[in-house]
């Protein structure tokens, strides 16, 4: 399936502003999208019905609430797709290991790292730390930190 | 002096003097050979790896494993706090002492023989079983899993291997009509086994590496799959015994091979003339035969454990099978 | 303990645990299996031994002072991460890099991907049971430790490219060196070939062991040989371009089936390309600067960048985002050991003990990247 064909599936699952082109050059993605917690599953069942494979997971910490971020990526050239879900503070998602294996470990990280409690995780205990730790370091109320920002400091609004 | 010897003969008798003299003399053998075939396998892997091996302690760092065998005295024997005290104990002697009984029947030269039994090679495959009785004391009394797994691995490993080998020497039996190992040594005054069985021989000492536990087969001590397999928990003299029983038992088991099939101490058809002694004949050709072994050794990887025993049960054993028939029929064709 | 397998035990089976200090595992890896005698039921690789929070110091650090940091992430790759870092930053500041820097990055990268791949293959056969050839590997990787320590100064965790290009140039001793490099391992190929790819022990240890075809590749989020042992032409090289290498003539090597055996001859073959590509790169060096000027303290513009490039590993990616100062907001590095080793929980169960040192040889995973 195309990069046109992915856009098409996705718009079903997200509205279509909320799906951005982006530079490769620039930022190394082709498209960019932003997503509500609740529609992460159906997001990623496109994408692997698309054939693509889960690259990363992230986590970011803003004044006005932690992101995750995903990456896809197809098995053809410059296929990499950015999904953006924007949460609240102590917020929960869905996780999506039932429809990618890999997530399993990401999404630990995730937690690990970050906190972020994902919904009907399998095995959700943490993966990097050892098990009794009682804080999650990458959070920026945390150890020697340089910057606390909110998302209107880092990210211009695209254009769609 | 020599009187003093005199005394000590006749009060032991002419037999006994013998025995105890032989023993005396198979344990400063087995020391020796220690001491020499750890510095041969050193030398021949690190030539074989393109490096050198010890070579500061003596000539040629021959003085190594001296210096090693001190190091090893030296150390304190602990004893883990939840092995079953008894067995970890006697694991290490019940491995070292079979070993030693061995060396009583086999032919050194003509007269360097200790006790020359009608049932000699029965002797030797007898007490070598005491190996796996050891080895899985040992595994089961370190109170370890890895230590476990070894020991299992080894114990289904000899028991598959000695079929084999005892098929394979019977081939040998049948041409020499006797257990008695001079007289399995007579039986080649005209042309050594392992012209005209060279199927056996081979046979024989791919099951040897075998049941030495040596490389391609040496799963139970598979360093890197489960540390150090049964001798993990064992340090300092107590490893040195199981170290000590591995190499005698390369000994035994190519002194064996050379009497079965290489015509023991007699010298090679065309070099009769030379005034060697079947002494030295005899050394020359096991120690060659341990060269080979440990040359496999450092050439060859692993076997995995299952494709060790399909290569026993699904090959080996029919090959011996049909080896014996055929030579038996052979052999009643000649005579 | 882990929550999976806090069931009820029968009692056939039992819990083995391997490492975290193991002679294979390679790094402080813990395999937590559940064996019923032999046979694997249940695999848990447990990591994190070795966290050593990078991503937490490069919020704190300078763009600048984090470069070493890359190369400790990956000690056998330490040119690839290296490289990968810089040209993130480079491309997301804008930087433009001179011809003759982008060669010689090249150059020194591909040889850093043959001494891992030498590496992996000492200790994969040590691994299994044939002690020489890891030290004929050895012997040949010195040579390559050598000619990188004289340009880089270091022989392991080198911090060799700079924002704008690299630290030191290239002399005549660099290039013969290598040359003769290069003819040397070639004539090596024929040794490695008779003393392990056709031995038959060998062979049954890696035929059909640890199958990882297409889909669960991308179950996983596999990349690298294990990828392209399983037939897909994946290759960050080819797929998303970076440096010199649209320039540069190379193929990328498949397998068939996907076994350990197929990923030996991936990358067994991937050196030989390597080994086309350093030779490609000497002869077209241009002349000319080898490091752009820079300003002092690299203060990238606003947003989030992703670059990738082909460790020897798989697909390595930098994810920065950047507040406009000079001190990254997040830094994340995607290495390519962290998805490889997850499939193992899927591999492992159904195969013998003795099967796993093997499977995980032949994955090929370096511990530390995977903890960070």
């Amino acid at each position: 399936m195309s990069l046109e064909d992915l856009r098409e599936e996705l718009s079903k699952v997200v509205d279509a502003t909320d799906i951005f082109p982006r530079d490769y050059q620039k930022d190394g993605c082709v498209l960019e999208i932003r997503a509500d917690a609740d529609k992460i599953e159906a997001v990623a069942e496109a994408t692997r019905d698309a054939d693509f494979f889960l690259e990363c997971i992230t986590g970011l910490d803003f004044t006005n609430g932690p992101q995750v971020i995903y990456h896809f990526n197809a098995f053809s050239n410059l296929s990499r797709v950015l999904v953006r879900v924007q949460l609240a503070r102590n917020q929960s998602l869905p996780t999506i290991s039932s429809i990618y294996d890999a997530a399993i470990w990401y999404e630990r990280e995730v937690f690990d790292l970050f906190g972020i409690h994902f919904d009907n995780h399998p095995d959700l205990r943490r993966i990097l730390l050892p098990e009794d730790a009682d804080f999650h370091p990458l959070l920026k109320d945390f150890g020697k930190v340089h910057a606390f920002r909110s998302t209107e400091e880092i990210y211009d609004e695209p254009d769609a | 002096m020599a009187a003093a010897w005199q005394k000590l003969v006749n009060f032991l008798g002419p037999d006994l003097t013998i025995i105890v003299v032989g023993l005396v003399g198979v344990l400063a053998l087995v020391q020796v050979n220690a001491l020499f075939l750890v510095w041969l396998e050193r030398k021949v892997a690190a030539h074989i790896q393109l490096r050198i091996g010890p070579k500061e302690v003596g000539p040629f760092g021959i003085l190594q494993t001296i210096v090693d065998g001190v190091k090893l005295v030296s150390k304190e024997l602990i004893t883990p706090r939840h092995v079953d005290r008894k067995l970890f104990m006697l694991a290490p002697i019940a491995i070292f002492l079979p070993v030693l009984v061995s060396f009583v029947v086999i032919p050194f030269s003509e007269r360097l023989h200790i006790r020359d039994l009608n049932v000699g090679l029965l002797v030797i495959f007898a007490f070598s079983t005491f190996n796996v009785l050891a080895i899985l004391m040992g595994g089961w009394a370190s109170n370890n899993k890895y230590s476990l797994l070894g020991a299992v691995r080894s114990v289904a490993q000899n028991v598959a291997y000695e079929i084999p080998l005892l098929l394979s020497i019977l081939s040998v039996l049948l041409w020499s009509n006797s257990l008695q190992m001079s007289v399995i040594v007579e039986s080649q005054s005209n042309v050594w086994n392992v012209f005209w069985m060279p199927v056996a021989a081979l046979i024989y000492l791919i099951c040897a590496t075998a049941e030495t536990n040596r490389a391609p087969f040496d799963i139970p001590e598979a360093e890197s799959e489960l540390v150090a397999g049964f001798h993990t928990e064992y340090s300092g003299m107590r490893f040195a015994l199981f170290f000590l029983a591995e190499y005698s038992n390369m000994l035994i088991v190519a002194a064996v091979a050379t009497t079965l099939f290489f015509g023991g101490w007699k010298s090679p058809p065309f070099l009769g003339f030379l005034p060697v002694p079947g002494l030295i004949w005899f050394l020359l050709k096991t120690y060659i035969l341990i060269f080979v072994v440990m040359w496999v050794r450092w050439t060859f990887p692993r076997l995995r454990f299952d494709q060790l025993m399909n290569f026993c049960w699904k090959i080996m054993i029919p090959l011996a099978l049909f080896h014996l028939i055929v030579y038996a029929g052979i052999i009643k064709f000649i005579r | 303990m882990t929550n999976q397998m806090l069931e009820p035990i029968t009692e056939q089976t039992y819990y083995l645990n391997m490492g975290p200090q193991h002679p294979s595992t390679h790094g402080v890896l813990r395999l937590f299996l559940k064996l019923d005698g032999e046979y694997i039921v249940e695999a848990d690789p447990i990591i994190g031994y070795g966290h050593r929070g990078h991503e937490k110091m490069a919020e704190s650090h300078l763009y600048e002072q984090f470069l070493p940091n890359s190369s400790r992430m990956d000690y056998l790759s330490g040119l690839l991460f290296n490289h990968g870092y810089v040209a993130a930053v480079e491309k997301m500041a804008g930087i433009e890099v001179p011809p003759r820097a982008e060669y010689i990055r090249v150059i020194c990268a591909e040889l850093n991907r043959i001494s891992s791949h030498l590496l992996w293959f000492g200790t994969y056969i040590m691994d299994l049971g044939g002690f020489t050839p890891f030290l004929y590997c050895f012997d040949d990787r010195e040579n390559i430790l050598d000619i990188l320590d004289h340009v880089s100064g270091s022989r392991l965790t080198y911090s060799y490219c700079r924002f704008g290009g690299v630290a030191k140039d290239l002399d005549d001793e660099f290039i013969s060196a290598t040359r003769q490099f290069i003819e040397r391992l070639r004539s090596r190929w024929d040794d490695y070939h008779n003393l392990v790819t056709k031995n038959v022990i060998f062979i049954h240890r890696a035929k059909d062991v640890g199958v990882i075809n297409r889909e669960l590749a991308l179950r996983f989020g596999c990349t690298g040989p294990i990828l392209r042992g399983a037939g897909v032409a994946y290759d960050i090289r080819k797929a998303e371009p970076y440096s010199v290498y649209p320039e540069l003539d190379f193929e990328i090597p498949t397998g068939t089936a996907g076994d350990a055996l197929d990923r030996y001859m991936v990358r067994l073959q991937e050196m030989e390309q390597s080994l086309r590509i350093v030779e490609q790169a000497l002869d077209r060096l241009p002349d000319g600067p080898i490091k752009a000027a820079v300003p002092h303290k690299v203060r990238p513009p606003k947003g989030d960048y992703y670059f990738a490039v082909e460790s020897a590993r798989g697909a390595l990616g930098f994810y920065i985002v950047s507040d406009g100062t000079s001190y990254p907001y997040r830094l994340k590095a995607r290495v390519p050991s962290y998805g490889n080793l997850q499939v193992l929980t899927d591999v492992l169960p159904g195969t013998l003990v003795a099967d796993t040192i093997s499977i995980l040889g032949s994955i090929d995973i370096v511990v530390p990247e995977v903890d960070r």
